[in-house]
């Protein structure tokens, strides 16, 4: 029955802390139920019961009876006590991390996540974290307010531009993860995901050595086009010709580009890459400066994909 | 809406001349004092206020039809949930019962001839007007996409009229100030001889419970939002760490306001409430006092539960813990005052006319909307489901299903009293019955697509919750089409010769001992009140429910 209902109600469980809180809310759902199934019957009752059989009716004046008030305040006032402490409980299980849990930096910005870990690997919007170890993320954003949210594991936090703020779980289901931007943070703030994998031991330390081998098998145009929209660029470029927040990679390449600064540029592969990895040295004429760099944050492989797909983008 | 008002008169043209036609012209109106004018102006203005937020709200509900682009870009869709927000909070549901329906029945309700401050009143509506103008040159000259809630740094740093909008809703504020302090004043200084405070119809105590939370509260978020107008426009920094500021500071400033809002918006909403239950069980309310103090109890506590929309903020634990408590307590009495309508129908003597429709409407929604708000003030539960779709319907159920429904009920309980005309009662059950309907679709799947954690003012959404949008736009539309009929047989009624008796409903207030509609002075003699409210049976006399 639980199962049933909470794969009507709630994302699956990819942490024991999603079950801790699972409880606490099915307690609620039930109560829910419970009172609304009591308002509604009670209401549906006297609505049947006491409708006017006609002008001769007579009412009785019934305007207090203290006993049934005292009853009715005390029983909701103890049950939201008892609520409170088991939400205050569990809350507090997520706001203390354990002393050994492993520290990866989180760095936010329109519209991506990016991700540092302990051996100074870095990744874009694909957290990779072993399995059943307490991971406690350390965050931050560079812009506005974003908010790291994974509904499979019930944990949320607001990320600042100010502040650390901090997160930490254990994953215990192993596979993929969503993770959601939750604070509005503007135009592609619908598109800020990202995907956390959790692996065995072996498979996390093997990744962090060569960066998994994503991709692997696909020719690099294909890769590309999956790197597009995992690393985030499609959060500001199109590829249908429409400008967004940069312009459409649409027929970029081999043309001639026309800079801020009033000279023109031609788009081989060359500039390609220099655009992605150092994209302040030449920007297009009519953007702003906003695109980030994503030097050291893509392997070679990567970066080849990348302009391989702009380069099919005719 | 001068012509609609130029109404013809009573039954062969002999009738005394009322307040809607004792003076004709634009200016008789827009330059009158009369409360109900006022008050009639207000309903006009709020009405038209809540059409442009409903088509807002059509249009998001349309671009969620489908993930991805559906009508509009990215950057439309987030002007559209803006707008659609600041629309239905600053210029509808804030003033739609106060100073729409409240401007109008309050006073009479009360045996006064007018508020205490009739220029105030009229510089409330005038304020109104203006900051409705500058949000509308706001929205055409490039829009804001912040969100309703204005959030720092974000709101800092994008372009669009973000500061003409927040002046609009900084002047907005002013006029909820003066409508305030006039209910304030009348409620103390002008009640009819006999009429003690625990006679008061609880209409009365409700509303200035509300008024309480518009003087207090109203001018945080008037100096927050200068204070983020100041930043834009000369960079002082106060919310934007970039320029050394806090962005949590404003969260704290802002919902320091705007908790206590959700009671200026809800508390008119019980006020009605109150009004129609008794009226259609002919019974007298049940727990008197308890529906009194527990209306002034919640203006007090709401100022202390800002909190609990920032849980995830990154503010303190102990913090959290606090205005969790605090938000459990600030429950009990709106479930008390639940039981107590409830309690108020037992061996009533029910009829299903419009308003008791609504009223019935509204204690089902109320009670959804109620029981998800514990659910989003548990601590551990809230960090899961804050800013997702369960916040989106929970509000709407408390806002909508509570203010919105309530005002309807209020709306077709003095519509008689207003302009002398009944509406077509079967209409009005068809009609109620699509909004009930509509609204459920709408936003009981909103729920679900929450708990299962789709975040909120998403203009693209993964696929497997595509099922539960679809209902929720199909609602959106039967929700429509009970508004269009609403609006069509309330236009009919105004084009019939009046017909409405002095008290069509047999109800005790006041405002029923006058005729429909009032004349200018409202009464023709100061009314003298004997009996407790709601007099609709009598420890002493019995009387039959025909005979009122
Ligand atoms: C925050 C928004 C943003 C993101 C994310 C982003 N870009 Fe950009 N990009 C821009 C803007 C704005 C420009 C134009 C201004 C400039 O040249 O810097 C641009 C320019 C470019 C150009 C040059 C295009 C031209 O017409 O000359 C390339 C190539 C490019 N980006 C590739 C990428 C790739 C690949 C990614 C993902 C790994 C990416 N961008 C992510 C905003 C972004
Ligand atoms: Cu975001
Ligand atoms: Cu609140």
């Amino acid at each position: 029955m639980r199962d049933w209902l909470r794969s009507i109600l709630l994302p699956a469980e990819g942490t024991s802390y999603a079950g801790s809180v699972d409880s606490l809310f099915f307690f609620l759902f039930y109560m829910g139920v419970f009172f609304f199934l009591l308002i509604a019957g009670l209401l549906t009752y006297f609505l049947i019961r006491y409708r006017r059989r006609g002008p001769d009716d007579r009412t009785p004046y019934i305007v207090k009876n203290h006993k049934l008030e005292v009853v009715w305040t005390l029983i909701p006032l103890s049950l939201v006590i008892f609520i409170f402490f088991w939400g205050f409980h569990t809350y507090m299980d997520a706001a203390v991390s354990p002393g050994d849990a492993m520290e990866i930096r989180v760095t936010a910005r329109k519209w991506v996540w990016e991700f540092e870990y302990p051996n100074g690997i870095r990744s874009l919007n694909e957290l990779h974290v072993p399995l059943n170890k307490p991971v406690k993320l350390l965050m931050t954003s560079e812009d506005v307010i974003h908010s790291f949210y994974v509904p499979t594991f019930r944990i949320k936090q607001d990320v600042l531009p100010n502040t650390y703020t901090q997160l930490w779980f254990t994953a215990k289901e192993p596979g993929m993860h969503r993770l959601f931007c939750a604070e509005y943070c503007g135009t592609s703030h619908s598109d800020m995901l990202g995907r956390i994998f959790v692996d065995d031991e072996k498979t996390y330390n093997e990744w962090l050595e060569t960066g998994g081998d994503e991709g692997k098998d696909m020719p690099l145009a294909e890769f590309g086009a999956m790197l597009f929209k995992s690393r985030g660029c499609n959060t500001c470029h199109t590829i249908d010709g429409t400008r967004g927040e940069g312009p459409s990679f649409r027929g970029v390449f081999g043309s001639q580009v026309k800079l801020q600064d009033g000279s023109t540029v031609l788009a081989d592969e060359n500039y390609i890459r220099e655009s992605i990895l150092r994209p302040q040295a030449k920007i297009v004429a009519g953007y702003q400066p906003i695109m980030p760099t994503f030097e050291g944050m893509l392997r070679e492989r990567e970066i080849n994909a990348l302009v391989e797909f702009i380069k099919a983008q005719r | 809406m001068a012509d609609v008002m130029a109404l013809k008169p009573g039954v062969g043209g002999q009738a005394a001349p009322n307040y809607l036609t004792a003076s004709r012209g634009l200016k008789s109106w827009l330059f009158t004092l009369d409360h109900k004018r006022i008050g009639v102006m207000y309903l006009a203005s709020v009405l038209a206020a809540f059409l442009i937020g409903g088509v807002f709200a059509m249009l998001i509900r349309m671009e969620l039809l489908t993930p991805g682009p559906t009508l509009m870009s990215a950057e439309a869709y987030n002007k559209a949930f803006t707008l659609h927000g600041v629309v239905m909070i600053f210029l509808f549901i804030i003033p739609s019962i106060p100073a729409a329906l409240g401007n109008f029945a309050l006073p009479l309700m009360l045996g006064a001839k007018d508020v205490a401050f009739p220029r105030l009143n009229l510089a409330s509506y005038w304020l109104y007007l203006a900051g409705a103008l500058m949000g509308v040159v706001a929205m055409v000259s490039g829009g804001i996409d912040t969100g309703w809630t204005f959030y720092t740094p974000y709101s800092s740093s994008t372009g669009g009229a973000v500061s003409l909008m927040t002046l609009a809703a900084f002047v907005l504020g002013f006029s909820s100030i003066f409508t305030g302090i006039n209910f304030i004043a009348t409620i103390h200084k002008l009640r009819a001889p006999g009429m003690t405070w625990f006679r008061m119809p609880l209409f009365a105590w409700s509303m200035y419970a509300t008024a309480i939370i518009q003087i207090l509260a109203t001018p945080v978020i008037g100096i927050t939002l200068l204070l983020l107008v100041m930043e834009r426009v000369f960079n002082v920094g106060i919310f934007d760490p970039k320029l050394g500021g806090d962005p949590v500071l404003f969260q704290h400033f802002f919902w320091f306001y705007s908790h206590p809002a959700v009671y200026i918006m809800i508390l008119p909403g019980m006020a009605v409430i109150s009004e129609v239950i008794p009226c259609f069980s002919k019974k007298p309310i049940f727990g008197y006092k308890a529906v009194a103090y527990s209306s002034v109890a919640i203006a007090l506590v709401s100022f202390l539960v800002w909190g609990h929309h920032m849980y995830v903020s990154g503010q303190t634990p102990v913090a959290s813990a606090i205005f969790s408590f605090l938000t459990f307590l600030v429950a009990i009495p709106s479930a008390v005052k639940v039981f107590n309508w409830l309690a108020t129908m037992y061996r009533g003597s029910i009829s299903f006319q419009a308003p008791m429709l609504y009223a019935i409407a509204f204690l089902l929604l109320f009670a959804i909307g109620g029981l998800t708000g514990i659910v989003l003030g548990t601590l551990s539960v809230d960090v899961h489901l804050h800013d997702t779709y369960f916040v989106v319907a929970h509000f709407h159920y408390v806002m909508m299903g509570g203010t919105v429904i309530a005002f309807l009920a209020g709306l077709h309980y003095w519509w008689p009293k207003m302009f002398g005309r009944m509406y077509s009662e079967k209409w009005a059950r068809i009609s109620a019955a699509l909004v009930f309907v509509g609204f459920n679709l709408t936003f009981f799947a909103q729920f679900l697509v929450g708990s299962r954690g789709m975040p909120r003012r998403y203009y693209n959404y993964l696929e497997e919750f595509q099922p539960l949008h679809i209902v929720s736009t199909v609602g959106s539309w039967v929700l429509a089409a009970g508004f269009f009929l609403m609006a069509g047989y309330l236009y009919a009624s105004l084009r019939k010769p009046i017909d409405a008796p002095a008290n069509p409903w047999g109800a005790t207030g006041l405002e029923w001992q006058t005729s429909s509609p009032p004349s200018v002075h409202n009464f023709d003699h100061v009314p003298v009140v004997t009996t407790e409210a709601y007099a609709y049976a009598t420890e002493t006399e019995e009387t039959t429910v025909g005979a009122r």
